[in-house]
Formats: C-alpha cells, sequence, structure tokens
C-alpha cells in the first residue's frame, strides 16, 4: 500500500522536475541591441529595406508583400487555439550592435561568441564537427558563416541571405519567391515584407556538398520577432544536405516566429533538409513560448530530382508548419519524415503537402505526433495527384503516441488524385504508451524516466534514423529531455 | 536470502494472496505449483513491484531488507529477476540497447561507471551463448516478431546478463516445444551456483524433469497448501490437483 503511494508521488515529483521549465537555452544574452521601434507600416518595411543595402527591386518586392498582407486575415483553420496577436506591438528588427561581418572571426563580439558556445555551436571553424559548416544567426542577422572559403573553392556559395542580396543578386533575384509566393498565405505574405536574414545555398552543376551545412538560429531579443528567409538551390545533378536548429530565451509574453524556406531542386539533384526545432515551449502552465508559423516548401523541378524533409519538433507553444514538395519532374522524389512531440499546453498542427505534377512521381510521409501532458498534437497532410501525373505513388504513416489522458491527437489527411495510374496509400495507428512494456523496463533495472526515453526513442527510430549522424545523438536527447516524466 | 511472511495482495479490490509464507535460501531451487488461478503469476507480481498490485498485508524482506518498499528497478538492481510468462515486444528498441541501459542502470546503482562498448558487446557475445540465442535476435527490437521459444531463450538471455541473486521464472514452459524447453532449461542449469536461488513457476511436472527442485509448494486460493520434495511433482503429475483442491476444501 505504502508502496504505491510512494510510487505516485514519485511519479508526480518526476513530472513537476521534468516540466518545471528544464530548457537549458532559456538564458538571455546581454548584448547591446539595436531594437527599431513597435508597430508595422511602409516606413518599417523601407527602413529594413534600406538599413540592409538593398537594391531597388527587393524593396518593391517587399511593398508588394507588405500591401497584399495588409489585405489579408490570420487563417483559423488548423487546429490550434491561437491568441489575438497584436502585429503592432511586434518590433520588427533587431540586430546586436557590433558590426556584423560574417567573413572573419575577429569581428565577431566575443559576447556572441560566448552565446554561440554556451549553444554547443561554437563559431571557431577548428572547433566544430568537422564536416558541418555554420551560419549563425542571432535575431534579425547573420553573426557568422563558417568554412566559406573551403565550400567556394568547389563553387558551393552558403552565406547569409543578406550577403547573397549583395554579392550573387542575378541568382537570388532569378529564384526568391518562386516556390513561395507572398501572395501564398498570411505569415508568408510577412515574411516576405520583413524578413531579416537567413541563409543562401548554392550548389552548382555536378558539385556534391562535401560537408553538411547548418543554419542555428537564436532569438535573444525581448519584443521582437524573427523573420527569417532561406534560399536553397540545387543545380543539375548537386547534392547537399542541409540541418537548420533553434533556440530561444525564456520569456513569460509570446515571441513570433515566421520563417520561410524555399528549396529549388533541378534535374536529378537531391536536397535533404532536416529540422531540429526547439524553440522554449513556453513554461508548464502554457505561460511564454514561441509562436512558429512557418512556410517551408520545395520545388523539384527537375526531372529525377529529391527532396527529403526530416522534422523533429519539441519546441514552441504553437507550431503551424507543413514542408512541401511540389513534384514537378518527371520521376521526382518527395519526403517527409516527422517526430513532433508537444507536451504540457503545447499545440502543433503540423505535417506536409505532397503535390505530384510529374509523371512516375513517388512521395513517402512518415508522421510520429508524440503528445503529453495537456497538449494538442495534429497531423495535416495532403496528397494531390494532377491528372497527367500518371503512374504516382504515394505512401503515407501517420502514428500517434499518448503518454497522457489529458492530451489529444488528431489526424487531417486530405487525399486527391486525379487519374486512374496513381496509387495511393495511407495508413494510421494511435497508441498508448504501455504500463507493461513500462514495467518490463522496470524490472530489468531501467526507471520509468529512462525507460519512456527508450521506448519514444524507439518509435520513432525510424524518423530519427534519418537524421544526419551528427545530429541524431542531439537529437535523441532532446526528445528524452521533452518528456522526462511526463508518463504518470 | 527471501522471507515472505503472511502476505495478502490484491488486484482491483479483488484478494488474490491469502497469507503466503515462504523461505528460501542460497542455492536452493522451490518449485510453486498449483492449478490456474491459484495466485502464481500473482505472488511473482508482487515480488517484482508490478504497481498493478497491492500488498494489503504481511511483509517480505530479501537479504535482510523490506523488499516492499523498494521500487521496482532498485528490487532488480538488488538481485531479483523475472523471466516473464508473456514478454512485451518494445518497438524499435534493439536488444542491444535495452541491455545497455539495463546493465548500466545497475552499474549506477553500486556506483561503478559504464561498461565500455567492447566489454559489453563481448559479454553480450558470451551470454548469448548459454542459450544459443542467434547474434540477429540480440541486434532486432525488444521481443518483436520473435517466436515463443525465442522469446523465453531471450528472457534467459537477460537473466545471464544480469546475473540475479534470485530467479523467479514465471511459466517459462508455457507455449515451449520440447527442444526450445530443453535449451532454456539447459541455459538456467548453467547460470545455477551455491550463491543464487531458482523459485520455478509451473502448472506441469514438464519442466522440473529439466530443472530439478529441492522443495515444491502447492499454491491453491493463494495459500501455500502443500509443501514437499521434488516427489510431490511426479504425483501431482500423476493425480491432478483435484485431491489436493478436496483436501483443502473439506479441512474448512
Amino acid at each position: 500500500m505504502k508502496e504505491q503511494k510512494d510510487k505516485s508521488k514519485k511519479d508526480e515529483s518526476i513530472i513537476k522536475d521534468a516540466t518545471g521549465g528544464d530548457y537549458k537555452y532559456g538564458f538571455v544574452t546581454d548584448i547591446d541591441t539595436h531594437v527599431i521601434p513597435v508597430g508595422l507600416n511602409e516606413d518599417v518595411v523601407r527602413y529594413i529595406s534600406r538599413t540592409k543595402g538593398e537594391p531597388e527591386w527587393l524593396l518593391d518586392f517587399r511593398l508588394k508583400a507588405f500591401r497584399h498582407w495588409q489585405t489579408l486575415a490570420m487563417p483559423r483553420w488548423a487546429h490550434l487555439d491561437i491568441p489575438e496577436i497584436d502585429y503592432q506591438s511586434i518590433s520588427y528588427y533587431a540586430a546586436p550592435k557590433t558590426k556584423p561581418s560574417p567573413g572573419s572571426m575577429d569581428d565577431v563580439d566575443p559576447e556572441l561568441r560566448r552565446t554561440f558556445d554556451k549553444l554547443g555551436i561554437p563559431l571557431e571553424e577548428q572547433m566544430r564537427l568537422s564536416g558541418v559548416a555554420v551560419d549563425a544567426v542571432m535575431d534579425s542577422v547573420s553573426v557568422k558563416t563558417t568554412y566559406r572559403d573551403r565550400l567556394a573553392e568547389l563553387g558551393v556559395i552558403f552565406c547569409s541571405i543578406s550577403e547573397a542580396v549583395k554579392d550573387y543578386p542575378d541568382l537570388v533575384k532569378k529564384y526568391l519567391g518562386t516556390v513561395v509566393s507572398y501572395r501564398d498565405n498570411f505569415f508568408a505574405a510577412l515574411n516576405s515584407a520583413v524578413f531579416s536574414d537567413g541563409s543562401f545555398v548554392y550548389i552548382p552543376k555536378g558539385v556534391r556538398c562535401p560537408m553538411e551545412l547548418s543554419t542555428y538560429f537564436r532569438i535573444n531579443a525581448a519584443n521582437t520577432g524573427q523573420f527569417e528567409r532561406t534560399l536553397i538551390v540545387a543545380d543539375d545533378d548537386a547534392y547537399v544536405s542541409y540541418l537548420e536548429g533553434c533556440t530561444a530565451p525564456m520569456r513569460d509574453e509570446n515571441q513570433l516566429h515566421a520563417a520561410i524556406v524555399e528549396i529549388i531542386v533541378e534535374d536529378r539533384a537531391e536536397v535533404k533538409y532536416s529540422t531540429v526545432q526547439n524553440w522554449y515551449p513556453g513554461d508548464k502552465d502554457g505561460n511564454g513560448g514561441i509562436y512558429n508559423f512557418v512556410t517551408k516548401r520545395g520545388l523539384c523541378r527537375g526531372d529525377f530530382s529529391k527532396l527529403s524533409w526530416t522534422q523533429v519538433e519539441t519546441g514552441s507553444a504553437i507550431t503551424w508548419k507543413y514542408p512541401s514538395c511540389v513534384l514537378q519532374g518527371d520521376n521526382s522524389i518527395g519526403e517527409f519524415y516527422s517526430v513532433a512531440v508537444t507536451n504540457n499546453h503545447q499545440q502543433a498542427d503540423t505535417g506536409t503537402k505532397m503535390i505530384h505534377i510529374g509523371k512516375n512521381s513517388r512521395s513517402t510521409i512518415v508522421s510520429k505526433g508524440i503528445s503529453a501532458g495537456f497538449s494538442q498534437n495534429s497531423y495535416r497532410g495532403a496528397v494531390k495527384i494532377a491528372k497527367n501525373a500518371t503512374g504516382c505513388r504515394n505512401f503515407t504513416q501517420c502514428d500517434s503516441l499518448l503518454l497522457s489522458d489529458t492530451c489529444g491527437a488528431h489526424t487531417f489527411p486530405y487525399i486527391d488524385v486525379q487519374n486512374e495510374s496513381s496509387i495511393v496509400e495511407h495508413e494510421a495507428t494511435t497508441s498508448k504508451i504501455n504500463e507493461d512494456q513500462l514495467f518490463y523496463c522496470n524490472q530489468r533495472g531501467i526507471p520509468t524516466e529512462d525507460a519512456v526515453g527508450l521506448i519514444v526513442n524507439g518509435y520513432a527510430k525510424e524518423v530519427m534514423s534519418k537524421l544526419p549522424m551528427e545530429f541524431a545523438v542531439e537529437a535523441q536527447k532532446l526528445l528524452q529531455i521533452s518528456l522526462e516524466g511526463s508518463v504518470g | 536470502m527471501l522471507d515472505i511472511k503472511n502476505l495478502h495482495a490484491e488486484i482491483g479490490g479483488k484478494e488474490i494472496l491469502k497469507g503466503i509464507n515462504l523461505t528460501v535460501r542460497p542455492g536452493e531451487v522451490h518449485a510453486i505449483m498449483g492449478p490456474n488461478g491459484s495466485g502464481k503469476s500473482t505472488l511473482s507480481a508482487v515480488l517484482t513491484g508490478n504497481p498493478a498490485y497491492k500488498v494489503t498485508e504481511g511483509e517480505v524482506t530479501f537479504y535482510g531488507k523490506n523488499l516492499l518498499e523498494m521500487s521496482p528497478e532498485d528490487r532488480s538492481h538488488e538481485g531479483i529477476f523475472l523471466s516473464f510468462q508473456y514478454p512485451v515486444e518494445i518497438p524499435g528498441v534493439s536488444m542491444v540497447n535495452f541491455m545497455r541501459a539495463a546493465l548500466n542502470a545497475k552499474r549506477k546503482y553500486y556506483n561503478q561507471d559504464p561498461l565500455s562498448a567492447s566489454d559489453f558487446l563481448k559479454l553480450m557475445r558470451e551470454k548469448r551463448a548459454i542459450v544459443q540465442l542467434d547474434n540477429k535476435l540480440a541486434s532486432r527490437s525488444v521481443n518483436e516478431g520473435f517466436s515463443g521459444g525465442e522469446k523465453k531463450r531471450n528472457e534467459i538471455f537477460q537473466m545471464a546478463v544480469l546475473e540475479p541473486r534470485l530467479s523467479i521464472l514465471d511459466e517459462t514452459d508455457s507455449g515451449l516445444d520440447i527442444d526450445a524447453l530443453r535449451i532454456v532449461a539447459e541455459g538456467v542449469n548453467k547460470l545455477k551456483t551455491d550463491n543464487n536461488a531458482t523459485i520455478v513457476i509451473t502448472h506441469y511436472q514438464r519442466l522440473l524433469d529439466y530443472i530439478k527442485p529441492d522443495v515444491v509448494h502447492v499454491l491453491y486460493k493463494g495459500r501455500i497448501v502443500k509443501t514437499a520434495g521434488p516427489e510431490l511433482a511426479l504425483e501431482l503429475e500423476e493425480r491432478g490437483y483435484d485431491w489436493i483442491k478436496e483436501e483443502v476444501d473439506n479441512a474448512k
């Protein structure tokens, strides 16, 4: 009897420990930051463009987007309870007050260097995991991009998008907004108007990028939004593996992050895009945390091109995100592998769209949702096969794992097939973490917390195994930390 | 090593164990037999701390320590091992990872450093041989897609790795063909020393042809109603349980 009580008491305290804000990236860097006054109007858009020294065509692009945004209302169709956001109370540009010159290490402010060290992203090249180049972005600007020279020898361009606008204007102009138009949706229009930094990647014809490219996004300043923009182009027969990571300080108010990622994949080229999303999720009562409203889309324009999205989503108070593939080239391939974890009061509505336009194009969707606490976790996915896209295939597997009686898991699949020769398969399961499994682990000496970690990582293995080696271990730990003590 | 005194336990408000007394010493093999529903599996669950069961009365000490106050994982670290009647599947978790987590948790309990990867793999190889477990099985997910015999061999393999002081084999013979039964029993016998003990829970005499008990108990309606030498198992095989049931029920 006593033992029973002790056990439930222990479980309760584990839950408290784990959900009591064990977010290890929640610190704030004390650095002099230039933050423009809150509010959004044409002057702010012009100011951002001028500060970045942009050409006329880009200012036009921003203004068109802004004017369009003003005609739109925030989308409400997702299974999310989004509080009213006052877009006039956010500052749209914040830059650490040091001269950002991502080229040279000596110019990086020591405080910024320490910040990224603390996050496990050392900016000194010799310190990095060999084989990974990093673009580090704090608030609205890129702080440093490593290994640029070595990559340049191969013709690979890896730099901040602001520099790309200056140094490679033709490339940026050719591709920017071609996959995600500013007219695409509310957040895409907002981003197109005020986007600040992000990464630009160009892999020339026939080049296999020899190292992982990664961008690390950090929100630091308060009351600001982060609106980054990433553009990746893989020319014919090129290959690149790209990884994105993100964290933010713990704050009681919510902060907005509305990014756009555009990817263009030409003939026979391949892009692997992996995300480990660990924005501050808010506290255990649902106060604070990042609103992560992101539009990510890739265009498989070339025949036999391939785009693979892998995401491990553990952070953010609210996530609204559907990394998608437009499979325009014949025989092109789209993949989406996702693990989305929600705990406490987090909400996630995430999934993908696979748009089959090219003949014999194929897509695979594997989504693993894990919900705990009072969270809501939805998979939303669309598979569309156009009339002339004959011989296409899609396989979708969509699993949900529930760790509490108070959370919700939902699945919203949309399937639209316009021809007879294509095959679409959809499998879905929902399961609860099994007490017999936990006891089996306990009997072998494995404590409940570790057992949950093992079981959850086992459940998510199919997706985790798609991550680049260097990050798989980190992601596994993150999964475990996000759920620590969530089984009572 | 194990002293059970007047143990009562229930599940969902229904009393299953109604005053169990049992003493097990190092080097001994005890068989617990009895008809279906007599409480055999409940006893193994209670001894290992399965939270589904509630102890309402009595005490259990293991080497002088109060077992009932320990968490299931600490009981495991102290050296109690249960070979499950129905081993569960854990999809996506490889046997190697599972056993490394188990072994390192135990080493942590005794303030030892985790085993190095090479020492661990060497240990796995050695122990695998005891139950003739295929290398491929060890790299597959825990019990996933294992046959009945493979699951039971896998239990004994885990027992070999963890080197318990007291092993409880819960209906280890169920669902085994005669070859698998022999391999499993041989594995158990190889692990036998003067310092460890085994409780074999079984419905049939069959397993006891291979694992020779020192003492045989009959459990009926939540109590041990008869204790004798190995000859009792043979008698039960021949006469069934009815005569014992009658003896007990008439005595009331």
